[in-house]
């Protein structure tokens, strides 16, 4: 098998999807939209949540049939109803969330899904070879014989588009592939395209960061609300017209911050260490003061202790030592309503886990954590029916969330109009201190450009900020300051004049 | 983008909401017809069968005022596994918590004798209330507090119920006229005071068991609807049963919610035993057997309240519809002579199809919500291009 891979013969020379219409119970997810992509290069889509990106690349992937158009591979016309189909006519798809079995290896993960070969240890070494020599030809240092769960996130990708490869793909579909990456591992997976486009593979990349986008397409097709913007080739293309053609209109890509006014300490963490949920030190030892009117940035790649972070000054996580202060008020330990009382708000990193309860109301979630104090309760006790109703209507006119009604079920809602209901609740307190975990993570672009503004706006009336993200144009957008996270110390600070993007990244990678 | 046509969701949406009922209404068609079978293969007419079972719990105000004093401590319980459900509790117990009810208020009510008069109700209810609600507590407690598995607790505590009661109806509170040598163990019968009155309207229902115990339960059912739905105490319990994360993270004391919710579903099961005593019994007796007090109220309960949709009121109708069932099980088997175990069967049926239907109601209500996005979208973008004209 290996051997028919390493030839340059690609059974896909052109794929064609024409007029291709998908709907939905009430939603037309793709209008007639037209996409082509030829070997050698790579046609990136375009296009916010929802716009119908991944219902088009599943039904090239064979998980939803087209309602309507063809799909045609070298001009024939394809019928891919499965993905075993999609496999078989040269097709692999990369999806976000990796598909592996821990404990095996890299091998045992690529034989799991060879029918023929399932279980025979004579096949095993022969995938470990072809792997081998897979792996050296796209530089893509991956060990076919060392168990998948000792390999870092990038790595685990890699092993996907090994696998993928060697199964024989000439057209592979990368779903948001960097969304997980640090900016190394992101130039590491371009060299690796750059690789699979010279040798005549067909890619189609998804993503919706418009540097990447820029930096790694041949072709961009931008979508939006399930219908076909337009098609352009990279020469063209600049992230403020690609920013418009997705959202419809001209979107701010570079805010105007006004110079910093530094207030007094809102926020103070002296050597706090907290215990992640595995049992060792999340935190360790950090030091941090945030002022009223700055926004620090933490940079990091997720898991170094950002979490914990965010959780000890909710509240929400107990610390081992150190201590925290809110206006010079120690709050070491208190509990998360103590925490708002004392003007800490939180939008936490999980919105759907932490920030909202799912089944509940758009009016029910509004009030999650003032539910029993006045207005919207009276004495405590009964809640106050119009007074919560008025208020809601009255966020949703302020923070343009789109939906049918206040007692929608809030999980109906798209992502970027449940963080704006999360943000005007936080809001509302009057904050002195915001913590802001991820929070345009998921969410479009027109919705995240106006939840940066609300950020800011808050920045202007002296609100001492802490904006962890894991998207580094983000941080580099709104920050004064930026503190580099790793295995839960601070590594670095920089401020907002300083900012090299290498040095970043290289203190993220724990290299400093 | 383009625009497409879209039934207006808003007009007629109770025509809507009344068309969820078809599933529902189906479902318990599909039961019947299984049961049909069932009953084929015992040899006995289907039609016969089921319109004896109607008969037998609707064909007299007899029939029908049995089939609402079976339903009368179902309805109780549900109220509270209701309760316990929407605070993300599964709640076995409400046997055990039924016979603590029972105890706590025969116990007072004895007591107090004839002394307090008209006073002798309330307490009397107010102590089943409240040691069912401890009963309940104690499963709530273990589970906030050490991570004590709610359906194991509650389980072990109605065997613990049973044996206490037994015990003491063997001792403490045996009826001290009837001696020792019963083999029906119960207590002295309670004072008329301490009676719950004779439900009669007008005439109807005179001379039948039915007492007040059904007005308190519907009363009950209202008020619980009231807490859950329009008050911080229910809006904290179902906050907490559908998210401990984000309740946790809103300020709520996850735990104190928990420990609540099992205390009031608890609390309901105690008024179950209690109004079994009160208006019914006129004294605590059993034969012994985990059923011989609660006649399985504490479980068919859990059936019931599923069935109303997990909503108080809900459990109103759903409470009469498994009463009736009972009763009118006792008619059919003398009639056709099947078993009345053949009556579990089909409550067992009508369960599951009724639960599968849920997903097709699910379902409409989820084209719903889509449209109503969709739609709005719609207009939205219509407003944009007006704006661009």
């Amino acid at each position: 098998m290996a051997e028919t891979v390493l030839t340059n013969k690609r059974r896909i020379e052109l794929l064609e999807m024409r007029g291709i219409v998908k709907r939905f119970p009430g939603v037309l997810a793709c209008d007639q939209i037209d996409f082509t992509v030829k070997s050698g290069e790579v046609h990136t889509l375009l296009g916010e949540n929802g716009a119908g990106k991944s219902t088009l690349m599943k039904m090239l992937y064979g998980l939803y049939q087209p309602d309507e158009g063809e799909i045609r591979i070298n001009g024939k016309v394809a019928s891919i109803r499965s993905p075993q189909e999609a496999i078989q006519s040269g097709i692999g798809m990369i999806h976000q969330h990796f598909m592996f079995v821990p404990s095996l290896t890299v091998a045992e993960n690529v034989a799991l899904g060879l029918k023929t070969s399932f279980g025979s240890m004579l096949d095993l070494k022969e995938i470990s070879k072809g792997l081998s020599a897979l792996s050296d030809r796209y530089n893509l240092k991956i060990d076919p014989d060392i168990p998948i769960w000792q390999l870092a996130v990038g790595e685990q990708q890699r092993v996907e588009i090994l696998r993928a490869i060697y199964k024989g793909a000439d057209l592979l579909i990368l779903d948001e592939p960097t969304a997980v990456l640090t900016p190394q591992e992101v130039d590491d997976l371009f060299r690796i395209l750059n690789q699979m486009r010279q040798d005549g593979h067909a890619l189609i990349f998804i993503s919706h960061k418009l540097h990447e986008v820029l930096a790694i397409s041949n072709r961009i097709t931008v979508l939006r609300d399930g219908a076909q913007v337009g098609m352009i080739d990279v020469e063209e293309a600049t992230k403020q017209n690609l920013a418009e053609m997705m959202v419809g209109r001209p979107v701010v890509l570079q805010y105007d911050i006004p110079p910093l006014e530094r207030g007094s300490v809102r926020l103070e963490l002296n050597q706090v260490s907290a215990r992640s949920n595995r049992g060792n030190l999340g935190l360790n030892d950090v030091s941090l003061s945030v002022y009223g009117g700055e926004i620090v940035g933490v940079a990091g790649v997720s898991g170094n202790g950002q979490q914990e972070l965010a959780q000890v000054i909710a509240g929400l996580r107990p610390i081992e030592a150190g201590t925290i202060t809110v206006n010079g008020q120690n709050i070491s330990g208190k509990s998360p309503e103590k925490m708002n009382s004392l003007g800490v708000s939180y939008i936490p990193e999980e919105r759907m886990v932490d920030g909202v309860i799912k089944e509940f109301t758009v009016a029910e979630n509004l009030i999650l954590q003032d539910h029993w104090r006045e207005p919207f309760a009276n004495n405590g006790l009964m809640l106050n029916f119009n007074v919560i109703q008025d208020a809601c209507r009255q966020a949703i006119k302020d923070y343009e969330i789109k939906t049918p009604s206040t007692e929608t079920p809030i999980k109906s809602l798209s992502g970027g109009n449940i963080q704006k209901l999360v943000l005007a609740r936080e809001l509302a307190r009057n904050p002195q201190v915001l913590i802001a975990a991820q929070p345009t993570r998921g969410v479009d672009i027109g919705a995240s450009e106006y939840i940066h503004q609300r950020i800011l706006a808050e920045r202007e009336t002296g609100t001492a900020i802490l904006l962890i993200s894991e998207d580094l144009d983000e941080i580099r957008a709104l920050s004064d300051r930026i503190i580099v996270m790793f295995e839960g110390r601070i590594v670095g600070i920089v401020e907002r004049k300083d900012v090299n993007i290498q040095a970043l990244g290289a203190m993220m990678a724990g290299v400093h | 983008m383009s625009i497409r046509k879209r039934p207006n969701i808003f007009r007629g949406i109770n025509v809507e909401r009344l068309l969820d009922l078809i599933p529902i209404l189906i479902a318990l068609f599909a039961a019947f017809i299984v049961a049909s079978f069932l009953l084929i293969a015992l040899d006995a007419n289907p039609i016969t069968a089921f319109s004896a079972m109607f008969e037998g719990a609707f064909g007299s105000q007899n029939a029908t005022a049995e089939t609402l004093v079976k339903a009368t401590p179902i309805l109780f319980v549900a109220i509270g596994i209701t309760i316990a459900f929407r605070g993300g509790v599964i709640n076995i117990g409400g046997e055990g918590q039924m016979i603590a009810g029972a105890l706590g208020a025969i116990t007072v009510t004895l007591m107090i004798g004839e002394s307090l008069n008209w006073l002798v109700i309330p307490l009397a209810l107010f102590a089943g209330f409240i040691a069912g609600g401890i009963y309940g507590g104690i499963a709530g407690f273990l589970k906030a507090y050490f991570d004590v598995n709610e359906i194991l607790s509650t389980i072990m505590l109605n065997q613990i119920a049973v044996q206490l009661m037994n015990f003491l109806l063997n001792g403490p509170l045996l009826d001290p006229e009837s001696g020792g040598f019963n083999n029906i163990p119960k207590t002295a019968r309670i004072s008329e005071v301490a009676q719950l009155p004779r439900l009669a309207i007008f005439d109807f229902f005179s001379r039948t068991r039915l007492h007040y115990g059904l007005i308190i339960a519907i009363i009950i059912a209202i008020i619980i609807y009231v807490l859950l739905w329009r008050t911080t105490i229910g809006y904290r319990i179902r906050a907490v049963g559908l998210n401990q994360r984000a309740s946790r993270y809103a300020g709520i004391n996850v735990e104190r919610q928990i420990v609540l919710s099992m205390f009031l579903a608890g609390g309901m099961a105690g008024l179950a035993g209690a109004v079994q005593v009160l208006g019914l019994n006129y004294r605590l007796q059993t034969d012994g057997s985990p059923a011989g007090f609660t006649a399985n109220a504490g479980f068919n309960g859990i059936v019931a309240a599923l069935f109303g949709g997990l909503n108080p009121l809900g459990a109103i109708p759903a409470s009469t519809f498994f009463g009736a069932l009972l009763v009118g099980a006792q008619k059919m088997q003398r009639e056709v002579g099947v078993p009345a175990s053949m009556i579990t069967a089909i409550n067992g049926l009508i369960v599951v199809f009724v639960v599968s239907s849920q997903i097709f109601i699910l379902r409409r209500t989820r084209r719903r919500v889509g449209e109503a996005i969709g739609q709005m979208d719609d207009n939205h973008t219509e407003k944009l291009k007006e704006g661009e004209n």
